[in-house]
C-alpha cells in the first residue's frame, strides 16, 4: 500500500473516530460538564436570602466587587458530620452492593444456564417490579416494615419465645439497606448474566476433564470469567445507592439517614444552595472516581485477559 | 489398553451408538472416523466421561470407567475449539492439569517449560490465548491435553478450525509428537484423508455402528461394504448380481454392461444369484483413446461425459454404454498435460478383474 493511500486512510479513520464521538461528547458536555461546573461555581458563592443564590458581584463607586467565598468548602471540612455521613453512605453503597453480588450471582447463574425458551421468562421475572413506581413499591415496603406488619410479628412471635424484646425494623438501616437491595438487585443480574450467558460451556468441561471438580470449575473459570459482569453491575448498583435519598427519607428514620438527604435537605429545606453544591461535588468527585476504577477493571482487556 | 464392549447410546428416539465394541492398544494411534451424527464424538464423550452409556462397559486397563466423573478419569480431551482458558496465560493454561494433580510449583514450571518445548513454543508463555494464531492456540491445547501424561489423550477434530496448508503441517506433527510421548490417541474426524494420513488403525462409523476397523491401506484397498468404500477415497459403486462362482474369480452381471470377470474377495462368499456391489478405484482404471485389453482385463468403450482439472490429477467421468458412469483418473505428470481429452471425445477404458473389490 503506498503511503499516501496510507496515510489518507489514516486520516479518515480519525476523521470518523471524532464524528462517532461527538454525539455522547455533545450530551457529556451539555448535561454533566456544564452543570457540573455551574454546581461547582454556586459552591463559592452565598445563598440568597429566600434559598436560590446571591449575586455573585456588585457594583458600588469603587467599582465592581466580587463576592465569593470558601466558607462552604470550609464548612464541610470543620464539621464532622457531613464526612461521617459521606462515610457512612459509602459503607450503605458497599453493603448494598455486596449483599446484590452475593444474591444476584445465583440468579444470573440460573437463568444463563437455563433452558434458552425459559430464559426471557425469567429476566421477564426480574425486571417485572420496575411495571410498578418506585414510590409505590417503597410504601409496599413500609407497610411489611411497619410493627402490624406479617414480617415484624412473626419475627417477634419467634424472638419473644425465647424471651427477648420485640424489634421494629421500620425507620433502621437495616429497613434502608434491604431496601437497597432490592431496588438495585436487578441492575446487578442483568449485567451479570449478560456476561455469563456468553461464557463458552466447552471451558467448564475443558477444566473438568483436565481434572477441576465444581467447585473448582467455578472458582477457576466461571468467577474470574464473570468479573466485568460484576463490576458493570456493581457500578450500576453502588453508584444509585450512594446519592439516593427516596428511600432514607421513607424508611430510615434518624438512624438509616445518608448523604443524598443532606443534599436535598440543604436544596429543599435549608435553601442553601451553595453548600448543597459542595455536597453534590464531593459525592459526584467519589463517584467519577470509582467509574474510572470500575471501567479499567472491566474494560475488553479486562474481559479477555480476566486480570491485567 | 481401552475396551469398549456393546456400548449403546440413545437419545430419545435417535439411536447414536449401537452396540459398539472396540480394541484400543497401548500406544496405538486409532481414528474414529465417519460423517456427521454417525456417533463418533458422542463414543469420545462417553470415554472422556461427559456422557454416560445406557448399556455397554468401557474398560481402561481392565477397570471400568463407569464410575469415574471426568475429573476423575486418566483421559484428557483436545477440544475441537481449543477450549483454552481466556483469562490464563498460556503457562497458566498448561499448568492447569498440574495444579489440579496437586503437583509442586517447581515441579510444575519443569513440566510446563518441557511441553512448550515439546510444542515449539517456548517464548509463548506468557501469552494470552486471544494473542496466538489457530496453529499456535491448537499446539498450546495439545500441550495442556498431554503435559500431565494421560493414559489416553482423545482429540476431538482438532485440526478442522486450520486452513490446508497449516493442517498438514499439524499432521506431521501430531505424528511426531505421539510417536515421541508414546500415549494412545484416540482421535476423531470426518476428514477421511486425514484418518488415512495419521492413523494406525481407523474405526469407520456409519449410523451408531462400525462398519469396519482395519489399518488405513486395508480400508482403502479392501473395503468390507458399500459405506466404507464410499466415504475412504474416491470409489466407483456399481450394483451387480453374481452370476456364476468359481476357485479365483467370480462372474458378475452390471446392470447395463453385461457380464465381466472379478477376484473373489477372500473375507465375503458369494453365492450365485446375490446382490453385490462392485468397488472400483478411480486411479485404477486405465483411460486411452484405444486400448488393447490383455487377459485378464475388462474394456468398455465410452465418450467423456464431465471432467474436473484438480491440478495433480484430472477425474474424466466417462459415459458407458446404456447412461453408465465411471470415474477414471490420469496423473498430469507429463508438463502441459493437462487436457488429454475434451467432453465428448470417445475414450476407452479398461481395468484388472483384480483391480475391483467385490463387497455386499
Amino acid at each position: 500500500m503506498s503511503t499516501f493511500f496510507t496515510a489518507a486512510l489514516n486520516r479518515a479513520e480519525r476523521l470518523s473516530r471524532i464524528l462517532l464521538s461527538l454525539p455522547p461528547g455533545l450530551y457529556l458536555l451539555l448535561f454533566f460538564a456544564v452543570p457540573s461546573l455551574m454546581m461547582l461555581f454556586a459552591s463559592f458563592r452565598f445563598s440568597g436570602e429566600y434559598g436560590g443564590l446571591a449575586p455573585w458581584y456588585y457594583i458600588d463607586d469603587g467599582g465592581i466587587t466580587l463576592d465569593l467565598t470558601l466558607e462552604n468548602w470550609q464548612r464541610l471540612f470543620e464539621t464532622d458530620i457531613y464526612l461521617s455521613l459521606l462515610i457512612k453512605s459509602l459503607a450503605y453503597a458497599l453493603v448494598t452492593t455486596l449483599i446484590c453480588v452475593l444474591m444476584a450471582y445465583p440468579i444470573a447463574l440460573m437463568i444463563a444456564r437455563s433452558q434458552k425458551r425459559y430464559r426471557d421468562l425469567l429476566l421477564l421475572l426480574v425486571i417485572l417490579p420496575f411495571w410498578s413506581n418506585f414510590l409505590v413499591r417503597i410504601y409496599a415496603w413500609m407497610i411489611i416494615f411497619s410493627p402490624q406488619g406479617a414480617l415484624t410479628a412473626a419475627l417477634n412471635a419467634v424472638t419473644s419465645s425465647f424471651g427477648l424484646e420485640p424489634i421494629s425494623l421500620m425507620f433502621s438501616s437495616t429497613a434502608v439497606i434491604v431496601c437497597l437491595v432490592y431496588v438495585h438487585l436487578p441492575f446487578m443480574i442483568l449485567p451479570l448474566y449478560a456476561n455469563l450467558e456468553k461464557h463458552d460451556h466447552r471451558l467448564l468441561d475443558a477444566a473438568q476433564d483436565l481434572g477441576a471438580n465444581r467447585f473448582q470449575c467455578f472458582w477457576l473459570i466461571t468467577w474470574p470469567l464473570s468479573l466485568p459482569g460484576i463490576y458493570a453491575g456493581a457500578v450500576l448498583v453502588f453508584i444509585p445507592s450512594l446519592g439516593i435519598f427516596a428511600i432514607p427519607d421513607l424508611l430510615g428514620g434518624t438512624d438509616g439517614i445518608m448523604i443524598g438527604n443532606v443534599i436535598k435537605q440543604q436544596f429543599v429545606e435549608s435553601r442553601d444552595w451553595p453548600f448543597g453544591s459542595v455536597l453534590s461535588l464531593v459525592l459526584t468527585a467519589i463517584t467519577l472516581v470509582l467509574v474510572l476504577v470500575a471501567a479499567k477493571l472491566g474494560s475488553p482487556a479486562g474481559e479477555n485477559n480476566g486480570k491485567k | 489398553m481401552l475396551e469398549i464392549i456393546d456400548v449403546s447410546r440413545r437419545f430419545g428416539d435417535f439411536v447414536a451408538l449401537d452396540k459398539v465394541s472396540l480394541h484400543i492398544e497401548a500406544g496405538e494411534f486409532f481414528t474414529l472416523l465417519g460423517p456427521s451424527g454417525c456417533g463418533k464424538t458422542t463414543l469420545l464423550r462417553l470415554i472422556a466421561g461427559f456422557d454416560q452409556a445406557d448399556n455397554g462397559e468401557i474398560l481402561l486397563d481392565g477397570k471400568s470407567l463407569t464410575a469415574l466423573t471426568p475429573e476423575q478419569r486418566p483421559v484428557h480431551t483436545v477440544f475441537q475449539s481449543y477450549a483454552l482458558f481466556p483469562h490464563m496465560t498460556v503457562a497458566e493454561n498448561i499448568a492447569f492439569p498440574l495444579r489440579m494433580a496437586k503437583k509442586a510449583k517447581p515441579v510444575i514450571d519443569a513440566m510446563v517449560r518441557e511441553i512448550l518445548e515439546d510444542v515449539r513454543l517456548p517464548d509463548k508463555a506468557n501469552h494470552y490465548p486471544d494473542e496466538l494464531s489457530g496453529g499456535q492456540k491448537q499446539r498450546i491445547a495439545i500441550a495442556r491435553a498431554l503435559v500431565n501424561r494421560p493414559r489416553l489423550l482423545l482429540l476431538d477434530e482438532p485440526l478442522s478450525a486450520l486452513d490446508a496448508k497449516l493442517r498438514e503441517q499439524m499432521q506431521i506433527e501430531l505424528i511426531n509428537l505421539q510417536k515421541e510421548i508414546g500415549i494412545t490417541f484416540v482421535y476423531v474426524t470426518h476428514d477421511q484423508g486425514e484418518a488415512l494420513a495419521l492413523s494406525h488403525r481407523i474405526a469407520v462409523m456409519n449410523k451408531g455402528e462400525i462398519s469396519q476397523i482395519d489399518e488405513p491401506s486395508v480400508l482403502y484397498s479392501c473395503p468390507d461394504n458399500r459405506f466404507v468404500a464410499d466415504f475412504i477415497g474416491q470409489c466407483n459403486l456399481l450394483d451387480a448380481t453374481v452370476v456364476a462362482t468359481g476357485e479365483k474369480n467370480l462372474r458378475i452381471a452390471i446392470k447395463g454392461l453385461g457380464e465381466l470377470d472379478v477376484c473373489t474377495n477372500p473375507e465375503i462368499e458369494f453365492l450365485a444369484g446375490d446382490n453385490c456391489a462392485l468397488t472400483l478405484r478411480p486411479e485404477k482404471i486405465r483411460l486411452a483413446a484405444q486400448l488393447v485389453a490383455d487377459d485378464n482385463e475388462v474394456l468398455f468403450s465410452g465418450q467423456v461425459h464431465d471432467m474436473l482439472y484438480l491440478g495433480d490429477v484430472t477425474v474424466y467421468i466417462i459415459e458407458l454404454a446404456n447412461g453408465v458412469l465411471i470415474e477414471a483418473m490420469l496423473a498430469n505428470d507429463a508438463p502441459g498435460r493437462t487436457r488429454l481429452f475434451d467432453t465428448g471425445d470417445a475414450v476407452q477404458i479398461a481395468w484388472r478383474t483384480d483391480a475391483g473389490h467385490l463387497v455386499r
